[in-house]
């Protein structure tokens, strides 16, 4: 076992600012040859990758040669002219940058020719820069000065008085980042990593000579297509481009990496710090996932972890219509615990349950899950994955064998052919977009499935849809059965593949079921909306155009057929031959960040961690034994069911952590109803959100910056999240501070309160005992994390360092098996009344529900949620942009502001659920998937007509919020941002 | 919980397996999968739906399927 000890007060995983060199800028990328080439630098012989440049190898020697333009995140550009060597037996003085290693090179990086053209360069750069040294954000984090330096630059002999840029305005509008060119070199660094890194080209150089200068846009950062992903705050070497709390607060002193609690993505961050105080957050140049990229979210909208809306002490009240009362840990915990045990004794056990979020760190779920199951007694315990991927969990499952993607992202680097279906990657899941956008630039051809243009479709620059299939909403069963059809009937199946890896009889049902004439593309044509022309040239191209990745997202799973699409998506995949090697596979882009960990842990009603059914009795005597209590073998409800039976009376307690259903799950007046009937809610949450406002009980919790535990990404990869300042939920108890608490050790309290004492220390050994009971996870623990940076699961004996790749020799379940998959048109259709189709997506700067991030500057993007409607369904209705709408379904109504746009087709309108008087979710309906019971949300009919006032429900919303706002001491303004 | 809505989740249940090949084979899919993901108190529900009611609303498949594979 472990022989480190780990403790809540010690900052694990710390650096130095001054001395790690993981964090080593090599200068330009690494190469990927084989062929190892030996050459001499200085006095050093080294041997390295051809391809290799003279820079890197010399860096990689320990011989600093000086740079500016070069950082080995972007590619050789060779301007600053700093870095220049002597080569024996060649002329002149090259860049070690752009010249590459050759076999027997003697190399010579410091003569005195070279100083010479060096102090001469940097004399230049510095007549031209201002001599604030002092008072500059970035000083001693600069390489202007530390090139200056290195260089041995004593006097600038042009003097300082001549034609400059020291005047030039800064560019404030980035909310995040001031952009200041007065101090630019116009190293190009910037306009290189918006090109290479994040693949927005925002940035250019505008003029020549002495007027060239880094422009965004014709007015600003913030009015021009920058996405502030960072990218370039990250490449510059100056103070030109620099985070506002760096100037605010100075360079940070220390910094730990952690893990980002945004999307799947998991992107991997140095928090950087003073104290205990944040100064910026900056990806890791080693995260697996990231590879020191970031997007907006996770760079820059962190401050909500310190918004003043947080509610940091616990409160309690009898009724929802009481205030709340505060009250110290003991007494939150004493009452919730007797509430629970007085519902029990009431109602029974099957009365209670919990819901846990993939907000929450999979320590925190299994905490939960085990509550439930082994306190609780009940199996009622339940994820949000229930409204997002359940049926990726199912469908993949069935199929493949295991509930989880089958690659890592890097994966995409290897595909010829990316299939994007129901998922919108560059808002969604911003960092992988980059790379995806990457190799789509290196010509890997890609199909778009999706009812709206989103922007790869032809919006993002030098990429596009090679096809667009913009099918109506609801039909992705039909489209995914007329590729099969075509792949079937036009011979493209790779029998060879089918025959070795798959249930033959099971692919001859499936074959000779595509195969019918009702399932070929012209057929299914009017139902698609889709020119079957497209259909099947798409179907060829993913079957013959080499590695073949599908990539999707809730456009798939929150549908009647979601299960039925995701076991689809395998069929295709397993009859191309595209599962088991890099570059292919069936990727489900997660949305939140632990959405694959929350189902990891065992927070199905049906499932114990490591997928395992509550019936299986091997799998239950080893948790009853492990846990000393006994478990239940029946399935338990989930969310769904569970607001059902609570809306009849006969479910009455419920511990909520971190998730937020009255915001985040369909039809919202049913779900308030529901919440309206139990007599005990428990929250447990940063902020007082939606759900919170029909609790009883409030734990306040902890921001992913105040706990340790790990977050598991949507290509497996379990990451380290770690505590870099104290838990800001202590209590006020008699005019004295109690300390905070991690969320597992509240969970763990209640347990105590209830009986049963979890005796954990530390959130290690969470995963300690994670670790030892289940197969998947047998060789994971926060040591090895430590170790390894990260591990994608399975990790144990026969995959100690983890598993990028899946189903590499076989599947997980052996044989891959084929489902018929019938298209069974969804019961939400439209009509008269409700002519058009709603469906939702998500913005890049807010995140789900926006409870994070609404509470950050990013509302300077988006700021209210809009309706997106076709110029021809608007003209209809007289609709005018900017107009306010209401948008009336089968279960409610809601008001917004229309923008009228070809993106969406005629007949289907658009919108994000970002803010909570939006009430997105009023419109949604209780459809659900047959499988899972995953919300429809992405079909509900609706009719949408001009209106002057806010709809029944939002002025009651309003009403409703103010006074519960007013409950907790806060007013409607506090919960407006700064 | 309301029996429409159940009845509507098993429909829905059964409109994915009934297109097997092997009528009896789905028969006993669609009660696995009830026993696999509902909680005991719903399978009750429709049993006694079943039982009392020969599963008004239910499709034939459903309803057989229930009558012959849960207890």
């Amino acid at each position: 076992m472990d022989d480190i000890k780990y403790s809540n007060t010690h900052h694990q995983h710390e650096h130095s600012r001054t001395n790690y060199d993981d964090q080593l800028d090599y200068g330009t990328p690494a190469s990927q040859s084989d062929v190892q080439v030996t050459l001499m630098i200085d006095d050093r012989e080294i041997t390295v990758p051809e391809g290799t440049s003279i820079m890197r190898a010399s860096i990689m020697a320990g011989i600093n040669v000086p740079k500016l333009c070069a950082t080995d995140s972007l590619e050789a550009f060779g301007s600053c002219r700093l870095c220049v060597v002597e080569i024996e037996g060649r002329r002149g003085y090259p860049a070690s940058c752009t010249t590459p290693v050759a076999e027997g090179l003697k190399v010579h990086t410091q003569t005195p020719k070279l100083a010479d053209i060096r102090r001469g360069t940097m004399e230049l750069y510095i007549s031209d820069h201002p001599l604030d040294c002092l008072t500059c954000a970035t000083n001693g984090d600069c390489e202007l000065q530390d090139m200056a330096g290195a260089v041995g630059l004593r006097e600038v002999r042009y003097g300082y008085e001549g034609e400059n840029h020291l005047k030039a305005e800064k560019d404030e509008s980035n909310p995040y980042f001031t952009f200041d060119p007065s101090k630019c070199i116009v190293c190009s660094r910037c306009v290189r990593a918006c090109e290479e890194t994040q693949g927005t080209y925002a940035l250019t150089i505008s003029g020549r000579g002495f007027e060239s200068k880094v422009a965004s846009g014709i007015n600003n950062f913030l009015d021009s297509e920058c996405v502030s992903c960072g990218a370039c705050v990250q490449a510059c070497p100056t103070a030109t481009l620099i985070e506002k709390t760096v100037i605010e607060h100075g360079v940070p002193e220390h910094s730990v990496t952690t893990t980002c609690a945004y999307c799947g993505v998991g992107c991997s961050f140095d928090a950087e710090m003073k104290g205990e105080e944040v100064v910026r957050m900056v990806p890791n140049k080693n995260g697996g996932a990231n590879h020191g990229h970031s997007c907006v979210k996770g760079r820059f909208a962190w401050g909500y972890a310190t918004h003043k809306d947080r509610i940091t002490t616990p409160m309690i009240r009898k009724s929802i219509t009481d205030p709340w009362q505060v009250v110290g840990w003991d007494e939150a915990v004493n009452y919730a615990a007797s509430e629970i045990k007085r519902i029990e004794a009431k109602y029974g056990k099957h009365a209670m349950g919990g819901i846990t979020s993939s907000r929450c760190t999979n320590e925190e779920v299994y905490v939960t899950q085990k509550l439930v199951r082994a306190v609780f007694g009940t199996n009622n315990v339940d994820t949000c994955a229930r409204v997002c991927h359940s049926p990726t969990g199912y469908g993949l499952k069935q199929t493949l064998g295991e509930s989880a993607g089958t690659q890592t992202f890097d994966s995409v680097m290897k595909s010829d052919v990316i299939l994007i279906i129901g998922a919108n990657p560059t808002d969604g899941h911003p960092v992988f977009a980059s790379q995806m956008k990457r190799r789509l630039r290196e010509g890997a051809k890609l199909i778009i499935a999706d009812p709206r243009e989103i922007d790869l479709v032809k919006n993002s620059p030098h990429v596009h849809a090679d096809y667009h299939l913009n099918l109506r909403p609801g039909t992705n069963v039909a489209l995914i059965s007329a590729l099969a059809h075509v792949v079937v009937t036009e011979g493209l199946v790779k029998e060879d593949f089918v025959k070795a890896r798959c249930e033959w009889d099971s692919f001859v049902a499936w074959r000779d079921f595509v195969a019918k004439p009702e399932n070929s593309p012209e057929a299914l044509a009017d139902e698609l909306g889709v020119d079957p022309a497209i259909v099947r040239a798409s179907a060829r191209m993913f079957a013959t155009g080499g590695n073949g990745a599908i990539y999707y997202g809730l456009g798939v799973t929150e549908h009647s057929q979601g299960s039925t699409m995701v076991m689809g998506i395998a069929n295709l995949a397993m009859a191309t031959g595209n599962v088991g090697r890099e570059g292919v596979g069936v990727n489900p882009l997660r949305g939140q960040n632990n959405v694959q960990g929350s189902c990891d842990m065992g927070s199905m009603p049906h499932e114990y961690p490591g997928y395992r059914h509550v019936s299986d009795e091997a799998t239950r005597a080893l948790f009853e034994s492990a846990w000393g209590r006994p478990l239940s073998n029946e399935p338990g409800l989930r969310i769904p069911n569970m607001l059902d039976q609570a809306s009849e009376g006969s479910f009455k307690a419920l511990y909520c952590v971190g998730e937020d259903i009255a915001q985040s799950d369909p039809n919202t007046k049913h779900v308030t109803h529901a919440l309206e009937q139990m007599e005990c809610v428990i929250v447990q949450d940063l902020f007082l959100n939606e759900t919170a406002m029909y609790a009883h009980v409030f734990f306040p919790g902890a921001s992913f910056l105040e706990k340790s535990g790990t977050f598991t990404n949507a290509e497996r990869r379990i990451s380290p999240v770690r505590r870099v300042m104290n838990p800001k939920n202590g209590a006020l108890v008699n005019g004295k501070q109690e300390a905070g608490y991690e969320d597992w050790e509240i969970t763990a309290k209640l347990s105590k309160a209830l009986g049963y004492e979890m005796n954990y220390h530390h959130a290690s050994e969470i995963m300690d005992e994670i670790a030892a009971l289940t197969p998947t996870f047998k060789g994971v623990s926060f040591k090895k994390l430590d170790e390894l940076g990260s591990i994608q699961w399975p990790c144990n004996d026969e995959a100690p360092l983890g598993t990028p790749t899946m189903h590499i020799d076989e599947f997980v379940r052996g044989k891959g098996k084929f489902f018929i998959t019938q298209y069974v048109p969804t019961t939400e259709k439209v009509n008269a009344k409700f002519p058009l189709i709603l469906t939702t997506g998500r913005i890049l700067s807010q995140y789900n529900v926006g409870a994070q991030t609404r509470r950050t500057k990013n509302v300077a993007w988006h700021s209210e949620d809009i309706v997106e409607i076709h110029p021809h369904d608007a003209e209809e209705r007289g609709i005018k942009e900017g107009d306010w709408v209401g948008i009336t379904s089968r279960a409610g109504e809601t008001v917004l502001r229309v923008k009228i746009t070809e993106r969406v087709q005629p007949g289907v309108i658009y919108t994000t659920f970002h803010h909570p008087e939006s009430g997105a979710n009023v419109i949604t309906t209780e459809n659900s998937d047959w499988a899972t019971n995953c919300p429809e949300f992405k079909v509900t009919a609706v009719q949408v007509t001009r209106v002057n006032q806010l709809s029944d429900w939002q002025q009651h919303y309003k009403t409703f919020s103010e006074a519960q706002l007013a409950f907790a001491g806060r007013d409607q303004e506090a919960a407006k941002i700064e | 919980m309301q029996m429409d809505n159940l009845i509507t989740m098993a429909n829905q249940i059964g409109d994915f397996f009934k297109s097997f090949p092997d009528k009896e084979q789905a028969k006993k899919d669609i009660a696995e999968h009830l026993k696999r993901f509902w909680a005991k108190s719903m399978r009750q529900q429709i049993l006694t739906h079943v039982n009392e009611k020969n599963g008004a609303g239910l499709e034939d498949i459903v309803r057989d399927a229930i009558k012959e594979h849960i207890d």
